[in-house]
C-alpha cells in the first residue's frame, strides 16, 4: 500500500488548536471594539450602546495633537525609509552575487534582530547628547529614529518583488536604446510599484504603532498616539482608549484593504 | 575559414575578430569563446549552431552588448562596438523568453524602442502599425501581453525588435518555446520577414534542422570554437570534421586509407579493400589513415555487389523511408536510408547478407 502523504489538516485536534489560536488572537480585539461603544464609564461592565467615547476622543485636544504628530512622523519616516529601502534593494539584487552579500542582507535587516529596547536606549543616549549640541529638539529626531527602524520593513517586500522580476526585462529595455535611468523609470519602477507600495504601508504601520523607541527618544510634549494611550492607561482606564484603538484598527484595515485592491488590479 | 565566393560581394555587416571570452578567474576560469572570428554579411540570414554550452549565446550577447569580450574586436559596419553599452548599439534582440514588458500593451511594447530614440508621436504610430502588420498582430495591438498566446508573444517580440529598424537583428533561440507545428510556421515567417525587411539576421539555435532550412550560412560551434562556416549545403554534404558530420543529420563513419589526391578528389581504400573516390575537407588528410563519411541516403543496400558488405541487424520503418542497419564485416555499423514504395518492401530482413553500394561523389574525407 502506498504511504499516505502527511496531511496536517487531518491530524486529531487540529481544528481545536486552530480555533483556540484564532480565539486568542481575535477575541480580545473584539472585546476592545465592543467596549469602545459602551455608554458607561467602565471597560468591563456594559452600559448600553453609544459613540460618545469616539466623540470625546475626537474633541480631546491632546488626542488630536498626538494623532497629528503620529501621522506626520509616520508619513515622513515611511517615505524616507521606502526611498532608502528601494535603493538598497536595487543595489543588493541587481548585481552578480558577490562575497559579503549575505552579510550585507543581515546588516540591512539588523534592526529586526536587535531587541527594540536596545536600540531605544542607544538612541536615547546619542540623541540626548545631540539635542544638547545642536540645540534642536523638534520632531526631526523622532522621524530619524522611526526611519531607521522602518527601513528593513520596507526593504523586505521590495527586495522580494525585485528578486521575482526577470532581469531580462531590463536587458530588453537597454537593447531598445533605454539608458540605465530610462530603463529604471520605464520598466523597473512600474514593475516594482506593488513592492514599493507594500513596503511603504508596512513602514507606515510600523511607525504609527511604535511605543518603545518613541517613548525613549521623544522630548517633552512630543507624545504620539501610542505613547499618549500608554500614559492614559497608567492613570484611569476609560473607554476613550478603546475608541482610539478602534479607530486605529479601522485605519489599518482600510490601509491593508486598499493595498490589496490596488495590487489585485495591477496584476 | 571556408567562405563561399559568391557572398563576398556584399558589405560586411558584422565582424567578430579573435574574440575570447572567459568567465571567472584563476583555476575556475571558463573559456566560453576561444579565438572566434566570424564575418556576417549584409542581408544575410546567419545562424550560430551548436549544442548548449558551445558559446553561441555568449557570442550573441557580445554582439548585443550584454557582455564584453575579454579579447578581440566586434565591428559593426567597420566600427568597433565591443566597448559600447547595449543602448548605444543599433542592433536589437529577440529574446528566448521574449521578455515583453508585462505592464505595457502590445503596441506600447513595440513602440518602446522608438520612444527611447526620441522619435515623434506620428512617426512612432505609423511605424508601430507597419511592424504589427508585418507580424500580423494588428488586431491585438491593445491587448496586454499576458492576454496573448506564446506564438503571439513571439510575434510581438519580433515586432518590437524590428520596429527601430536595427542594422542587425539578433535572435536567441526564439522558436524553442513553441510547439512543433507553430515552430515550422514561424521558420517560414521569419524567412519572409527577413526578405521583406532586408535586415541582417543573426540566429542562434541548437536545432540543426532549423538551421538548415532557414540559413544562408551557418557557423557550427562547439566548446567555444567555430568548427565550420558555410552554406547549409556545404555543412551537410561537406562536413569538415567529425563533430560537424555527427551533429548535423545522421551519418556513417568509415575508416579508410587515403591513397592519393588528384584535382581535389581523393582516392581512398576502405577496409573491405574497395577503392572509392571522395571529396576532401579543407585542410584534410592528403595521405594515410583517415575517416570517410557517407550520408545514409547516399547509399543503397543491394543483394549482390557493393563496395562494402555485412549482415542486416535491424530494419526500421519510418513511413517515408526505411533505415537498414548493416553490421559491416569489419565490425562497424552502416545505416542505409531507402525511400519506401507502396508496393514493395525494402527487400531485406534481419540476418540477411547485404552489400552496400555507395553513390559516386557521396563520400567526404574528414580533417580529423
Amino acid at each position: 500500500m502506498a504511504r499516505r502523504h502527511f496531511e496536517i489538516r487531518t491530524q486529531p485536534g487540529f481544528g481545536l488548536v486552530a480555533l483556540f489560536t484564532f480565539a486568542i488572537l481575535y477575541l480580545p480585539i473584539a472585546v476592545l471594539v465592543v467596549y469602545a461603544f459602551n455608554a458607561s464609564e467602565s471597560v468591563t461592565v456594559w452600559g448600553g450602546f453609544s459613540v460618545k467615547w469616539f466623540a470625546e476622543a475626537w474633541n480631546n485636544s491632546a488626542v488630536q495633537d498626538a494623532a497629528w504628530r503620529s501621522l506626520v512622523i509616520a508619513v515622513f519616516a515611511a517615505v524616507i525609509a521606502t526611498f532608502a529601502a528601494t535603493m538598497a534593494a536595487i543595489a543588493t539584487t541587481r548585481t552578480a552575487p558577490y562575497p559579503g552579500q549575505g552579510f550585507q542582507y543581515a546588516f540591512i535587516n539588523q534592526p529586526l534582530m536587535v531587541p527594540e529596547i536596545v536600540t531605544a536606549v542607544a538612541l536615547l543616549i546619542v540623541f540626548s547628547r545631540l539635542k544638547v549640541w545642536t540645540g534642536y529638539s523638534g520632531l526631526g529626531w523622532l522621524i530619524l529614529a522611526h526611519t531607521a527602524f522602518c527601513i528593513p520593513f520596507a526593504y523586505l517586500p521590495i527586495r522580494a518583488r525585485l528578486e521575482g522580476m526577470d532581469l531580462t526585462l531590463e536587458r530588453a529595455a537597454a537593447d531598445l536604446y533605454a539608458t540605465p535611468w530610462q530603463a529604471f523609470r520605464r520598466v523597473t519602477l512600474p514593475l516594482l510599484r506593488p513592492g514599493i507600495i507594500a513596503g511603504f504601508m508596512l513602514a507606515f504601520v510600523i511607525s504609527l504603532d511604535d511605543v518603545v523607541i518613541t517613548e525613549f527618544v521623544k522630548s517633552g510634549g512630543q507624545d504620539t498616539l501610542p505613547t499618549y494611550m500608554l500614559g492614559q492607561i497608567r492613570r484611569t482606564v476609560t473607554p476613550e482608549v478603546n475608541a482610539i484603538a478602534t479607530a486605529f484598527l479601522a485605519l489599518s484595515i482600510i490601509l491593508v484593504t486598499g493595498f490589496f485592491l490596488i495590487n489585485r488590479r495591477k496584476t | 575559414m571556408p567562405e563561399s565566393a559568391g557572398a563576398s560581394e556584399k558589405r560586411v555587416a558584422i565582424e567578430a575578430r579573435g574574440i575570447v571570452k572567459t568567465f571567472g578567474q584563476g583555476a575556475n576560469a571558463l573559456r566560453a569563446l576561444d579565438n572566434v572570428s566570424i564575418v556576417i554579411r549584409e542581408n544575410e540570414f546567419f545562424t550560430l549552431l551548436g549544442p548548449s554550452g558551445c558559446g553561441k549565446t555568449t557570442l550573441l550577447r557580445l554582439i548585443a552588448g550584454f557582455e564584453y569580450p575579454t579579447e578581440g574586436a566586434i565591428l559593426l559596419y567597420g566600427e568597433d562596438i565591443a566597448g559600447l553599452p547595449p543602448f548605444k548599439r543599433p542592433v536589437n534582440t529577440v529574446f528566448q523568453s521574449y521578455a515583453l514588458f508585462p505592464h505595457l500593451t502590445v503596441a506600447e511594447n513595440v513602440a518602446f524602442g522608438l520612444q527611447m530614440l526620441g522619435r515623434s508621436k506620428a512617426e512612432i504610430d505609423a511605424r508601430v502599425s507597419e511592424v504589427l502588420a508585418l507580424v500580423r498582430m494588428q488586431e491585438l495591438a491593445a491587448r496586454r501581453t499576458d492576454q496573448i498566446s506564446g506564438g503571439q508573444a513571439q510575434r510581438v517580440a519580433l515586432a518590437r525588435a524590428l520596429a527601430p529598424s536595427p542594422k542587425v537583428l539578433l535572435l536567441d533561440e526564439p522558436l524553442s518555446a513553441l510547439d512543433y507545428k507553430l515552430r515550422k510556421e514561424m521558420q517560414i515567417e521569419l524567412k519572409r520577414m527577413q526578405a521583406e525587411t532586408g535586415i541582417t539576421f543573426v540566429f542562434v539555435t541548437h536545432d540543426q534542422e532549423e538551421a538548415l532550412t532557414m540559413s544562408d550560412r551557418i557557423a557550427v560551434m562547439s566548446k567555444g570554437r567555430v568548427l565550420q562556416i558555410g552554406s547549409p549545403w556545404d555543412i551537410y554534404d561537406k562536413p569538415a570534421d567529425r563533430f560537424v558530420a555527427d551533429f548535423i543529420g545522421e551519418t556513417n563513419f568509415l575508416s579508410a586509407i587515403v591513397l592519393g589526391v588528384a584535382d581535389g578528389v581523393a582516392k581512398v581504400r576502405l577496409t573491405s579493400g574497395a577503392e572509392i573516390s571522395a571529396t576532401l575537407a579543407e585542410g584534410g588528410v592528403a595521405e594515410g589513415e583517415a575517416t570517410v563519411v557517407v550520408r545514409p541516403e547516399h547509399a543503397r543496400a543491394v543483394k549482390d555487389g557493393g563496395q562494402i558488405a555485412g549482415v542486416v541487424e535491424n530494419v526500421v520503418y519510418f513511413g517515408t523511408d526505411t533505415h537498414i542497419h548493416v553490421r559491416l564485416d569489419d565490425g562497424e555499423m552502416f545505416i542505409v536510408r531507402q525511400q519506401n514504395s507502396r508496393t514493395q518492401s525494402c527487400g531485406f530482413e534481419v540476418g540477411d547478407r547485404a552489400g552496400v553500394e555507395i553513390d559516386a561523389d557521396a563520400a567526404q574525407v574528414l580533417k580529423d
